[in-house]
């Protein structure tokens, strides 16, 4: 059986050579994505922003307008409707009233049902939320202090590994994944909750999980060619890991694709999050985090220095490319 | 590396087929479960967002337990002052920024009265500290303050009252399963599976459910309680429901009998076919109300619920049986809920319910089929990719992702970890990063035969070079799966939690088990050429 491959075997991409265009690129992408998420905002879930969400499906595709109408007449304040998933779902959300707790929100709930009830015979109520304003700055605490730790701790963890020009460079490639996603979400105004911190925390695991690869194999790499130059070093080592880099991502894409098409609308932000999440972060691993190496300075003997000391030096050495061979 | 002894192989298999075993009650139904054995029951729980239901979080104010106290240490001291032998006359009382001050009227007592004071303390916590410290300031004034101690102390056992109060309100309703918890120091989560509609749980959630009887005070001058002013020994409470149109009654401060002193709160009607509730003293409480309606023939009396007044009926003849009824304007169903709640007993501190989420059965019912069929899509889509990409190798690795779910369910059975909406997404996503320790291993052997490697040694250097590299990865990917475990909350955690034990038992499968696999290959075929 022949079988399929992806990347045609000893490819020799100049990954580096377009590092410049790369970098430019990047660079005008993430700060189109801060603008946007400046600009426009995010569209923030109750979970964020607190307030009341139901969620009614209807039994035929209801005219939005008549919706809108029927929950501004409920005199409690703006509310904001969304078509979930399919045209027979809709989000209604309402702000939280300021005084009388749980009761009031209570009533509010109750209203709402009824006057919907009356006005679309049919309809049910598949899910309710009430987050307080107290519980939803939490929650945002939470999901920045979740993001932020565990892109520190990680670039802690490959400084440590390895060479301090690792940790930084994959701090940046990973800040560039997450706020791409960012720029995701203000763009398309898809709703943004608890359950997209998740996909984020996600797409830095993912993405870290590729950078760790390659900066594995570059210094695998170091060791066994000392006398080659960095820039033909990580060359070879981003093109001797492209096949699995490609592999990985396809197989996850697989996944998620099964998942943003089957899975129901609940999921479906998050899943498309997480698709955004894995094309940026390959992009940044291949393109980004191992060519800032070289701006950084990383010179082949760093690895001298940190290998004495460090696991590292249980890797096998091997040496010149055609060493070991026996045909 | 690739030698495994009869033993090792038995060692590397044993854990897996415990996983699966364990894997299999969560197919089977509820019934069938509860016949097998106590260690087989490991099934994996559902999460609301599958279940339908209610997940509920309940805050209780910190300030309002303070408070509290404050009050009740001051009833305490007067009593204890004016009641006790001498008399100690004090005045100015205040309790005002948490702390209790008094007067001393006769300086020669000011130390008597600190000495009948102290006694009221209490330890608090393991440093010898008490729970309030009494002071002389001025030498005639004595303050009493809280100590943070004594607050945390209060509001720990407040809060353990309040989750057991609130257990036995939820039984009560008659749903099944309920999950009541503290978290935090001041927080509750309830989650009650099956809910459909939560209104009536959290209207019983809701109130204190805190009984009095008091005397009406019909010497107060209505105009006075219209403005809220009440003569010395009695208060103006609220009245909504007072058949003289005024909102506000007045009562005596005394309590003639409270919730406490009830034995047992039913649901019933009156001669007008109204909806009251009917309640039985225990022996002190019937002895105490008797006495206390002997005595006020033909006056009326307050039912309070919650520090308002429901109702003040008059005294026709003394009340002797133990047994009385609380009548308001009551529906039947708020009738039986006020009944539950005094059944269960009184909160003892108010609690608002701060998060809430419900999801009805039908959601929770769609989001399993749907998140069923994404996962058997998505391993069939995964499974065919790899098998057109490493023939033999990809079949290996799809062994080992078949296990590797079934290992998954099994020790999210063990540990009794809940399965939620996102814990769904995180089974596929890891269906697809499990495959990611193969597909390291396999393009290395790939490149290790295209250096020349011999078939077995580009194997063994596939695997040993690429284990490091999956260790690597996996251990960063650990971390962010931590993070989210520690800081996350709901869905996050249920996310959290498959992908940390999709994280442990991918590699294992990946990296140990396909390796027995391609050693066994590789001792039985003595393959000289590999299609990889």
């Amino acid at each position: 059986m022949k079988l399929l491959k992806l990347v045609p075997d000893n490819t020799n991409i100049g990954f580096v050579k377009l590092r410049h265009w790369a970098f430019a690129l990047t660079a005008l992408l993430t700060v189109l994505a801060v603008g946007a998420t400046l600009h426009r905002g995010l569209n923030l879930g109750v979970d964020f922003v607190g307030g009341l969400m139901i969620e009614a499906r209807f039994q035929q595709p209801p005219q939005l307008d008549k919706v809108r109408t029927t929950v501004d007449r409920l005199g409690v304040g703006d509310g904001s409707l969304q078509q979930f998933g399919d045209p027979r779902t809709v989000q209604i959300r309402l702000p939280l009233p300021e005084q009388g707790g749980a009761g009031a929100a209570n009533a509010i709930v109750e209203k709402a049902r009824k006057a919907m009830t009356a006005e679309f015979p049919g309809v049910t109520f598949s899910r309710y939320d009430t987050v307080s304003g107290k519980v939803s700055g939490e929650l945002i605490r939470n999901g920045v202090l979740a993001v932020m730790l565990a892109v520190i701790g990680i670039a802690i963890f490959s400084w440590f590994r390895y060479e301090w020009q690792f940790g930084i460079s994959t701090f940046v490639a990973i800040m560039h994944d997450v706020l791409m996603t960012l720029g995701f979400f203000a763009i398309t105004q898809l709703e943004f909750d608890l359950n997209i911190v998740a996909a984020v925390l996600t797409i830095v695991g993912y993405s870290i999980n590729d950078k760790m690869v390659i900066d594995d194999r570059i210094r695998e790499n170091m060791r066994k060619y000392r006398k080659m130059d960095m820039k033909s070093l990580i060359d070879l080592s981003v093109n001797e890991t492209l096949p699995r880099t490609v592999m990985t991502s396809v197989t996850i894409m697989l996944a998620l694709g099964a998942l943003l098409l089957f899975g129901g609308h609940v999921l479906r932000g998050f899943t498309a999050a997480m698709m955004l999440g894995i094309v940026v972060g390959t992009y940044s691993s291949v393109y980004v985090s191992s060519s800032l190496l070289i701006t950084l300075g990383l010179t082949p003997q760093a690895g001298e220095r940190k290998e004495r000391k460090s696991i590292a030096a249980q890797a096998e050495r091997v040496g010149p490319r055609d060493d070991g061979a026996r045909p | 590396m690739l030698n495994f002894s009869r033993w090792a192989v038995a060692a590397i298999l044993l854990p897996l087929v415990i996983g699966i075993l364990c894997a299999v009650p969560s197919f089977l139904p509820e019934q069938a479960v509860e016949k097998l054995p106590r260690f087989m029951q490991t099934r994996v729980n559902l999460g609301l967002d599958l279940s339908g239901g209610s997940h509920l979080l309940l805050e209780a104010s910190t300030q309002d337990v303070a408070k509290q106290r404050l009050t009740n240490m001051e009833e305490q001291v007067r009593t204890e002052l004016r009641r006790g032998d001498p008399r100690i006359a004090v005045g100015d009382i205040s309790s005002r920024d948490g702390k209790l001050s008094f007067m001393v009227r006769d300086p020669a007592q000011v130390d008597a009265a600190v000495e009948r004071i102290r006694p009221l303390t209490q330890g608090a916590g393991l440093t010898g500290q008490r729970d309030f410290n009494v002071e002389v300031v001025n030498s005639s004034t004595i303050v009493i303050t809280p100590t943070d101690a004594g607050i945390n102390n209060a509001v720990k056992s407040a809060m353990e009252v309040a989750t057991e109060v609130i257990r036995k309100r939820i039984d009560e309703m008659g749903t099944r399963e309920p999950t009541i918890q503290q978290q935090g120091d001041n927080r509750i989560v309830v989650q009650v599976p099956g809910l459909q509609n939560p209104k009536a749980l959290k209207d019983l959630l809701g109130q204190t459910a805190k009984l009095e009887f008091k005397l009406v005070d019909v010497t107060a001058n209505p105009a006075e309680v219209a403005q809220g002013r009440a003569p010395v020994g009695s208060e103006v409470l609220p009245y909504p429901d007072n058949p003289s149109r005024m909102p506000v009654i007045a009562v005596k401060r005394q309590v003639m009998v409270s919730g406490e002193d009830l034995t047992d709160a039913t649901q019933g009607y009156d001669q007008n076919n109204q909806a009251i509730v009917n309640i039985r003293f225990n022996g002190s409480g019937g002895r105490k109300f008797g006495q206390v309606t002997s005595q006020n023939v033909n006056r009326p009396f307050a039912i309070i619920l919650d520090g308002r007044v429901l109702s003040a009926p008059n005294i026709n003849e003394p009340i002797l049986g133990g047994s009385a009824q609380i009548s308001g304007n009551f529906t039947v169903e708020s009738a039986n809920q006020l009944a539950i709640a005094l059944r269960s007993g009184k909160l003892p501190v108010a609690l608002t319910v701060v998060e809430e989420r419900t999801v009805g059965p039908q959601l929770g019912a769609d989001s399993i089929r749907a998140g069923l069929i994404a996962s058997v899509i998505a391993v069939v889509a995964v499974a065919a990719f790899m098998f057109f990409s490493y023939g033999r190798f990809g079949v290996y690795a799809n062994i080992a992702v078949t296990i590797n779910v079934l290992v998954i369910l099994g020790v999210m059975g063990i540990l009794g970890a809940t399965l939620t909406l996102p814990g769904i997404a995180g089974f596929v996503l890891t269906i697809g990063t499990a495959v990611d320790a193969n597909v390291l291993i396999y393009e290395r052997i790939r490149e290790e035969r295209r250096r020349g490697r011999g078939v077995v040694q580009a194997i063994e250097y596939g695997y040993k070079e690429a284990s490091r590299t999956i260790f690597e990865a996996n251990v960063t990917h650990a971390i962010a799966g931590g993070i989210m475990l520690a800081l996350g909350s709901g869905p996050i955690k249920g996310f959290a939690i498959v992908l940390l034990i999709g994280i442990a038992t991918s590699v294992y499968t990946a990296v140990t088990f396909t390796r027995v696999l391609a050693a066994w290959w590789l001792r039985t075929k003595r393959p000289t050429e590999i299609n990889i």
